[in-house]
């Protein structure tokens, strides 16, 4: 068995109002799966019929090809993590770990031993008496995942964990995160709204908007070859423009956009006259000066409206001759050392070909 | 506002609440029966209150009255705030509704009406009149009390308390009693003080064989306040003072 949950058809309705639509999900047994979505979108909701808080409307969820749609959340082999990590205040930390031990009345040795082998996991065994009040952010943080690795779930599902933590220490936890889920080598399914963190922690990430699922895929997968606008716009900065087939051969098709022609790929089947939606990442746009370049034929023309200096990178907002305005990201590299735009400079701007994504406008 | 007269403001609250009880005390005292002017000092009105066997019997009324009403209202209280805050049931928020109203609503309304409930159920008046009275004007008490400190706590706690396997039970002994257990002693003395001094409702709801402290003292100073009633409000004044720097340093204790 492969899959370790299963969702079929589920959805969530609450006053007649739906969260979560017809959702089709398979989770795969020791993998790291990141749901991401804006707020509001269905996620936590996904992550609570999961552990058991709330029941389907309809569809069936299957752990282990079982059916536990209607089983309560004691009685699935899940744990929780919450978002402001729910530490019992009157107990200390070994208290608060030891606790779903208790509950499954296991002999004292027991609960000792493995109260402390999951405190030394998340390296924190020196802690053990302290209340959770005396703990800082990253602390609680990592009591409240040893309290739910302690049980030896078969998913560990954690709902926004890091989202309280200053950046550095979440940047640190997310590493940890991924460290522990290979040591353990359980299940993750955890749930943000940060796309940076989807992308650095995930397997496998699901982007969900309005209630549905809009793609599942490995991190590359979702930012290089998103599926539609919404999955691009929502993981990673991009630039969008409004394109139109001129003419189409077996292989390729001769668009235009912002007033110049090109040959692109004909990847999914385009048809004449059909509108598109050209897609670019800041980081693949290049800029040059007006004196470095010799033959700007495919090249738009614009002007420098803000330089953003990032440290390792600048990211500049140009403005094209039609007045739309583009992001685009530079690195310091060999070809480029200097990277010094001024303000209002004129600008040639191209992209490395073959990395566009190009998606149909529907909506046309 | 300077030091000085900030220190005066702050005083001149202090005695505006407590000075009339300052006097009370002074007086019990006074080595006088009738006179208002200060006759020396004396506490022959404390050796006649220990051998007054009559008042002794009706503060045992009281107190047991006290003790027994304010456990039964903390223990149905408690269970009433955890229930409104944990759970969904029909008439929930009516139930709410009804109990700020029970706070609000005059004595004598709730004293009339019970008196009604009792001759209409034909329940002799006396102890078990008074006992289910007080019982019922302390309840709203401790439900606000203990569902404000419910409200204040992470409702997530007992959601991850079941997700780790607990059961309602053990929720309720391990994580609920624990975390309220400063809200329930303080509904528990809240009651305590409510029922012992409580003169309207216990006036229409007890018997002539059952006498109870605030109904003795409200009947001796029909004719003029006698120094041993002063010293027996001294005592209870003294009493009040104890429970509550009692509960002040067990919290206090606790923290530190």
């Amino acid at each position: 068995m492969n899959n370790i949950i299963e969702l079929k058809g589920v959805s969530k309705y609450y006053h007649d109002h739906p969260v979560l639509q017809d959702i089709d999900l398979e989770v795969k047994n020791r993998e790291f799966l990141t749901i991401l979505g804006p707020s509001g979108c269905g996620k936590t909701t996904l992550l609570r019929l999961i552990s058991g808080f709330e029941t389907p409307s309809s569809g069936t969820i299957l752990m282990k090809g079982k059916d536990v749609s209607e089983l309560p959340a004691p009685l699935r082999h899940v744990n929780t993590v919450f978002q402001s990590y729910a530490l019992f205040p009157h107990m200390n930390v070994f208290e608060n770990v030891a606790f779903g031990l208790r509950c499954q009345h296991l002999p004292k040795d027991e609960i000792d031993h493995r109260v402390r082998e999951a405190l030394r996991m998340v390296k924190l065994e020196h802690l053990i008496l302290r209340k959770p009040h005396q703990l800082s952010g990253g602390q609680q943080q990592r009591i409240a995942i040893a309290r739910a690795v302690v049980n030896k779930p078969l998913v560990l599902l954690l709902d926004e964990p890091l989202s309280s933590l200053d950046y550095r220490l979440r940047k640190t936890m997310q590493m940890e995160l991924k460290q522990l889920q290979s040591d353990l080598g359980i299940t993750f399914i955890l749930v943000t709204h940060d796309q940076e963190e989807a992308l650095s922690t995930a397997d496998r990430v699901v982007i969900m908007n309005h209630g549905l699922i809009e793609q599942i895929g490995t991190p590359r997968a979702v930012y290089e070859e998103p599926e539609n606008l919404h999955v691009a716009q929502f993981v990673g900065e991009v630039n969008i423009f409004n394109a139109k087939v001129l003419a189409i051969s077996p292989d390729t098709i001769e668009v235009e956009f912002e007033g110049k022609q090109f040959t692109l790929k004909n990847s999914k089947n385009f048809s004449e006259a059909e509108f598109l939606y050209i897609l670019l990442r800041p980081e693949d746009l290049e800029v040059w000066g007006v004196n470095e370049v010799q033959n700007p034929e495919n090249m738009y023309s614009a002007n420098v409206v803000q330089v953003i200096y990032k440290g390792s990178t600048v990211d500049l907002i140009l403005k094209l001759k039609s007045g739309t305005q583009i992001l685009a990201t530079q690195f310091f590299n060999e070809d480029d050392e200097k990277l010094d735009f001024r303000l209002g400079e004129s600008v040639w701007v191209c992209w490395r070909s073959g990395w566009e994504v190009i998606l149909a406008n529907d909506t046309r | 506002m300077n030091r000085i007269s900030r220190l005066a403001y702050l005083m001149a609250v202090y005695l505006f609440l407590y000075a009339p009880i300052f006097v009370l005390v002074a007086y019990s005292f006074n080595d006088s029966s009738y006179s208002m002017l200060w006759q020396g000092f004396t506490l022959r009105w404390y050796h006649s209150l220990i051998e007054n066997i009559d008042l002794q019997v009706v503060a045992f009324h009281s107190l047991l009255v006290g003790v027994l009403a304010a456990t039964g209202a903390t223990s149905i209280g408690t269970l009433a705030a955890v229930s409104l805050y944990r759970y969904n049931f029909f008439g929930k928020k009516l139930l709410h509704a009804l109990i700020f109203i029970l706070i609000i609503s005059p004595d004598i309304v709730i004293g009339i009406s019970l008196l009604i409930l009792f001759s209409t159920l034909k329940i002799s008046l006396g102890f078990w009149s008074l006992l289910l009275s007080h019982i019922t004007f302390c309840i709203p008490f401790v439900t606000v009390t203990v569902y404000s400190r419910l409200a204040g706590q992470d409702k997530n706690l007992f959601e991850a308390a079941k997700d780790l396997g607990a059961t309602e039970g053990t929720i309720f002994r391990r994580i609920l009693i624990p975390l309220l257990w400063p809200a329930i002693i303080a509904g528990w003395l809240l009651s305590f003080t409510l029922s012992l001094d409580d003169v309207i409702i216990s006036f229409f709801v007890t018997g002539p064989e059952f006498d109870i402290l605030p109904l003795k003292i409200f009947s001796m100073v029909r004719v003029g306040v006698k120094p041993e009633v002063n010293a027996l409000c001294s005592v209870l004044f003294g009493l009040t003072l104890a429970l509550v720097l009692a509960y002040q340093y067990c919290t206090w204790k606790k923290r530190s």
